[in-house]
């Protein structure tokens, strides 16, 4: 069994302690309750975007579609999306000047960084195939938000589908 | 003990130092909700202490609601009186109200003129005293103080450390266009914001010493690697090499952090220094390699990788070699946290279409599903190994649930505004 601590010898023991440099310098009758050290915030900065090129953006060019789409627990650029992947790369192929970041996404089933891994295979495949097709390694950056930035909230088939996706972004636009 | 005594004193200055840059997020408050408790609780009385009555209510609030959370303990009635350390308590009517121990104490000033909030532990069957402590505080730490004094009474009774002091970290998601990394008390009060973004923040994880976080922040629309100083509000980047940077842990020591980079093809797990310096590559699978996590005596990493097929949880040395696979039950298993002792671990496992907090012991590699959850994530262990912390979902919005390591207590933490997600507990107080 311990003795209970009488508060007088506590009283002794602190001011035996406060000939500590840091005790002196806080002054008399400061609370010096122990927990863990307080917490600053930190607000991080944006990202500013500047212009791109008519061609990326105009509605009747295909390379103003920027997403493509995969099936459930699958990496493969599916066949549909070929034609834009490749336009992509032709125009990187052009325009050494431009880079392009690919962003994978995933739907939001399960662990949030497994699912970083499994939109980084997404972003990977992407960027394979715009390397063949002649985009420069200088070029890509092909990275993955996981399940973090959904396209669509819902809870349901349709949702997941459409997260389950990867982003072509040139650069103005991250 | 003069020792110890220095050192809390010296922490506590640090605190008071610390204050003017404190921002309390007050309106982000956790609630806390017991959702079950222990077969064999033990009944303890928390006497209202002598001095400043205010001081004694919040003080004496806080020690019986820390030991009430817990699970472990049924709260006597006290009706009100309040008993100093230095009265000698009426064992026999203690004894008639069902109480096993009693705790009584003041608020008074110490020698020196400081705010000093003092008590004394009792068993009342046998008629004696366990222990007692008094702890230097102010007005504005009071909740500290009964923390502290609650971690006594838990140890006392328990045999095992308590966490009433300790921290943890979470994320809310406020809106799609504001996160924060928070800071709170155990009982999920007291807390700060570290860190705003616009882009989402994941796996904080704290440093040993608990004076650090390193976690994955997309403010830069990619996931980066940061160690942030929470006192100073300082960020040194871990990581931030080509492609993606994720998935955080720290070295018992504190000197290196295991980290998921893709800048070689794939996911594969790097040892880094803290400040950045020095990645080596700890796994060659090309499958995916992901949640690292270090045994608590350093030597090994455990992971998950879908290298066979479907993810499962390994481990490998520090130094490489022989991957050793731990999981095999169903398809999906995940985010492997090892308990403070080293024997067991807890992860998540998909089981009957829901994602379910699990614990595996080690030794006999026996596992026990401790929820019927739709979607656990992230568990996180106090650092006594007695809780598990996870992110949840409830009433389609984000919460944390402390759950025992037997499964039998559940609490819920939830906030008022916002999804709250990616728990981490800390380590115990310095």
């Amino acid at each position: 069994m311990k003795q209970l601590v009488i508060p007088a010898a506590i009283a002794l023991l602190l001011a035996a302690c406060s000939s500590t440099p840091d005790a002196d310098k806080a002054g008399g009758g400061a609370p010096v309750e122990s927990r863990g050290p307080g917490v600053a915030t930190v607000t991080t900065g944006g990202v500013d975007s500047q212009r791109l090129p008519p061609e990326l953006t105009d509605p009747n060019n295909i390379l103003s579609k920027r997403s493509v789409y995969f099936d459930y627990d699958n990496f493969e650029v599916k066949a549909e999306y070929r034609d834009l992947v490749a336009s992509h790369a032709k125009f990187l192929t052009q325009n050494r000047q431009f880079r392009m970041l690919i962003q994978g996404n995933t739907d939001q089933r399960g662990s949030r960084e497994y699912n970083l891994a499994l939109g980084q295979k997404r972003a990977d495949a992407v960027k394979r195939m715009l390397a063949l097709l002649g985009a420069q390694e200088e070029q890509l950056e092909a990275v993955s938000l996981g399940e973090e930035k959904p396209k669509n909230e819902g809870q349901n088939e349709a949702a997941w589908a459409e997260n389950r996706r990867a982003d072509m972004l040139y650069n103005g636009e991250f | 003990m003069s020792r110890i005594l220095c050192q809390i004193r010296r922490i506590g200055l640090l605190a008071v130092c610390a204050l003017a840059l404190l921002h309390a997020s007050a309106r982000a408050q956790l609630t806390i909700e017991i959702t079950g408790a222990g077969a064999n609780r033990i009944p303890v009385a928390i006497a209202e202490f002598g001095g400043d009555p205010a001081a004694s209510r919040i003080l004496t609030s806080v020690i019986r609601g820390d030991l009430e959370r817990s699970g472990l303990f049924k709260m006597i009635d006290t009706s009100g009186e309040a008993i100093t350390e230095a009265t000698p308590p009426n064992f026999a009517d203690w004894k008639s109200r069902g109480a096993d121990a009693l705790a009584a104490g003041s608020i008074g000033l110490s020698a020196d003129g400081r705010q000093e909030a003092r008590f004394r532990l009792y068993d009342v069957s046998r008629e004696t005293v366990l222990g007692g402590s008094a702890f230097v505080t102010s007005k504005a730490m009071l909740r500290a103080a009964g923390h502290r004094i609650a971690d006594v009474i838990y140890e006392k009774l328990t045999g095992e450390p308590g966490v009433f002091s300790t921290r943890i970290a979470y994320v809310v998601r406020v809106n799609a266009m504001r996160y924060e990394l928070h800071i709170a008390d155990a009982d999920g009060q007291n807390s700060q914001v570290a860190l705003i973004s616009k882009e989402p923040i994941i796996s904080p994880s704290w440093s040993p010493d608990g004076d650090r976080l390193a976690y994955v922040s997309f403010e830069n629309k990619k996931p980066v690697v940061y160690a942030h100083s929470l006192a100073s509000g300082k960020r040194v980047v871990v990581a931030n090499f080509k492609g993606s940077n994720s998935a955080p842990a720290w070295s018992p020591d504190g000197r290196r952090v295991a980290v998921v980079l893709s800048k070689e093809g794939g996911s594969q797990i790097f040892l880094v220094n803290a400040d950045g310096t020095g990645a080596q590559r700890l796994t060659s699978s090309s499958a995916i390699n992901t949640e690292p996590y270090f045994s608590p005596d350093g030597q090994f990493v455990y992971f998950t990788s879908d290298r066979g097929g479907s993810p499962q949880i390994y481990r490998v040395g520090i130094g490489g070699g022989d991957v050793e696979r731990i999981s095999f039950e169903g398809s999906y298993n995940v985010s492997p946290r090892l308990s403070p002792d080293g024997k067991s671990m807890a992860f998540i496992s998909r089981r009957d279409g829901g994602f379910r907090l699990s614990v595996m012991d080690l030794a006999s590699r026996q596992v026990q599903v401790l929820t019927d959850s739709y979607k656990d994530e992230s568990p996180t262990f106090a650092p006594n190994g007695r809780m598990i912390l996870i992110a949840t979902e409830a009433g389609g919005r984000g919460v944390l649930s402390a759950v025992s390591t037997d499964g039998r207590i559940k609490q819920r933490l939830s906030i008022s505004a916002g999804d709250v997600r990616e728990p981490a507990w800390g380590p115990f107080n310095k």
